[in-house]
């Protein structure tokens, strides 16, 4: 039977598909500043933040909005549970662009410490991860759900060489580096962060597809 | 573990030639509230008239398999009805006091199974009866008047207080509150929740959120089967069977 609130749902699962990817778009922006030196972009990331605020309240309301009308049931429960989640995991991921470029326009009049390499390569992971967490959520693919839950490890490691080279080959040996150590190294932090929100995106999916907690239960995977 | 008050086993009744209920298997627990949903004619007030064997007053019915309420087989033909309807007893959609004052009503089940003669003892059964539905303080000073001047909900207040009276320890209730204002429903689920410490009840309703709400299991019938039966909070967010989640969701029919 066709239902009106399927054209409904229809319309939540775009506007969570927008968000998703102006996410996506506000990292790759915050990154391509960071590596161009351009604080142009890094200012763009950072106004743009409040129209992805305003996304976030308007999918917000519409799922407050859509269980005082029609309290959904079972999938229909999940799917709006989770499309609330994920709202919220892109927000803040959004948010941490803004981080990143903040930091960006910290560095943008100091000579950089290194050619970026890493760092450029962590934010790709990410942004793969955020597609593929997104593409999961519209496709209802756990397959891929899964392979974002996994693949958060590589960032995990990612990280942590970024830290320990800034650490031991420039803070330890030369203490004058923090102003320009410290801010990579924060960034390295952020992205790494991102993959974690990315990851309880995935996760969500997972729930909202097979009804199976995975949060806090990897092992369940 | 929980007790289990009623075990349904391998249950199919016939109205003649039409199979009503088909191959049922369930246990309802004890001191819980289990709500039976499904749409109309899919056999959910069959089922609930099994536990009493109200469906035998219906010429053809017909049914095999066990129903076995603290262990014992209902469906059987030496089966106490008298003692079998005290014990488990039954609300109807639309409340049903009998034409005599509020304390007759109350009053009239022990009399006619002849528990209780003593007049004492009758008032005290009343005060307790009442209360337990919370009804005593509105109706204490009334007990004399006709139960028919009472407000839907106060009538079927008093319907659910008739059964405490003859000390049943199942409820049935088939649609209680479908006759009633969203306030008064509220209040009948309150009594429902303050009396599931005492009580075993089985609900049939249409209102899914009322199901969602007050019960802590939920069966879901179709067409005679019993599709899926299981934890509410289970059916009502990660239902098993495709059919359940149509139904629940509202894309049957």
């Amino acid at each position: 039977m066709q239902r009106h609130l399927d054209e409904e749902l229809k319309e939540l699962h775009k506007d969570i598909l927008k968000m998703g990817v102006f996410a996506q778009e506000a990292i790759f922006k915050s990154v391509e500043a960071l590596k161009d030196r351009d604080s142009q972009k890094a200012k763009e990331v950072i106004a743009n933040d409040s129209n992805i605020d305003e996304l976030e309240l308007a999918i917000d309301e519409k799922c407050i909005d859509f269980i005082a009308r029609y309290q959904p049931m079972a999938g229909d429960l999940r799917f709006i549970a989770t499309g609330m989640k994920i709202n919220a995991e892109l927000e803040r991921i959004a948010d941490i662009a803004v981080d990143i470029s903040e930091r960006t326009l910290e560095l943008i009049d100091k000579p950089l410490l290194k050619p970026l390499i890493d760092i450029p390569k962590l934010s790709v992971i990410a942004q793969n991860m955020i597609r593929d967490a997104i593409d999961a959520f519209i496709n209802r693919d756990v397959e891929l759900a899964k392979k974002v839950v996994l693949s958060d490890s590589e960032a995990d490691k990612l990280r942590n060489f970024v830290q320990e080279e800034l650490v031991n080959d420039y803070l330890a040996k030369d203490p004058a580096t923090a102003s320009r150590a410290v801010p990579l190294l924060l960034i390295a932090r952020y992205l790494e962060r991102i993959c974690d929100h990315t990851t309880n995106i995935a996760e969500d999916v997972v729930y909202m597809v097979e009804a199976k907690v995975v949060r806090h239960h990897r092992e369940q995977l | 573990m929980d007790k289990i008050k009623i075990k349904i086993n391998k249950l199919n009744l016939w109205y003649s030639n039409f199979q009503a209920l088909r191959d049922i298997n369930a246990s309802i627990r004890e001191k819980k509230i289990t709500a039976m949903i499904g749409p109309s004619g899919c056999g959910k007030s069959t089922l609930l008239r099994v536990f009493n064997r109200m469906n035998d007053l219906v010429e053809g019915v017909r049914v095999t398999g066990e129903v076995a309420i603290d262990g014992e087989n209902i469906i059987h033909a030496d089966t106490d009805l008298v003692k079998l309807r005290k014990n488990v007893g039954m609300v109807f959609q639309r409340p049903n006091p009998f034409p005599l004052s509020i304390y007759e009503n109350i009053v009239f089940g022990p009399k006619v199974h002849g528990t209780i003669t003593n007049k004492l003892e009758l008032d005290q059964l009343v005060e307790r009866s009442l209360k337990s539905v919370l009804l005593w303080d509105e109706l204490k000073d009334k007990l004399n008047k006709s139960a028919l001047r009472l407000s839907l909900e106060q009538k079927q207040r008093l319907c659910i207080a008739r059964l405490i009276a003859v000390k049943s320890d199942i409820l049935l209730m088939d649609e209680p509150c479908s006759t009633l204002d969203p306030q008064a429903t509220a209040k009948i689920e309150e009594l429902m929740r303050e009396l599931k410490n005492n009580y075993t009840i089985v609900i049939v309703t249409h209102n899914m959120q009322q199901a969602a709400r007050i019960s802590d299991d939920t069966g879901f019938m179709l067409l005679g089967d019993l599709v899926e039966f299981g934890r509410t909070e289970d059916i009502f967010t990660k239902p098993q069977d495709k059919r359940t989640e149509d139904y629940i969701t509202g894309r049957y029919g």
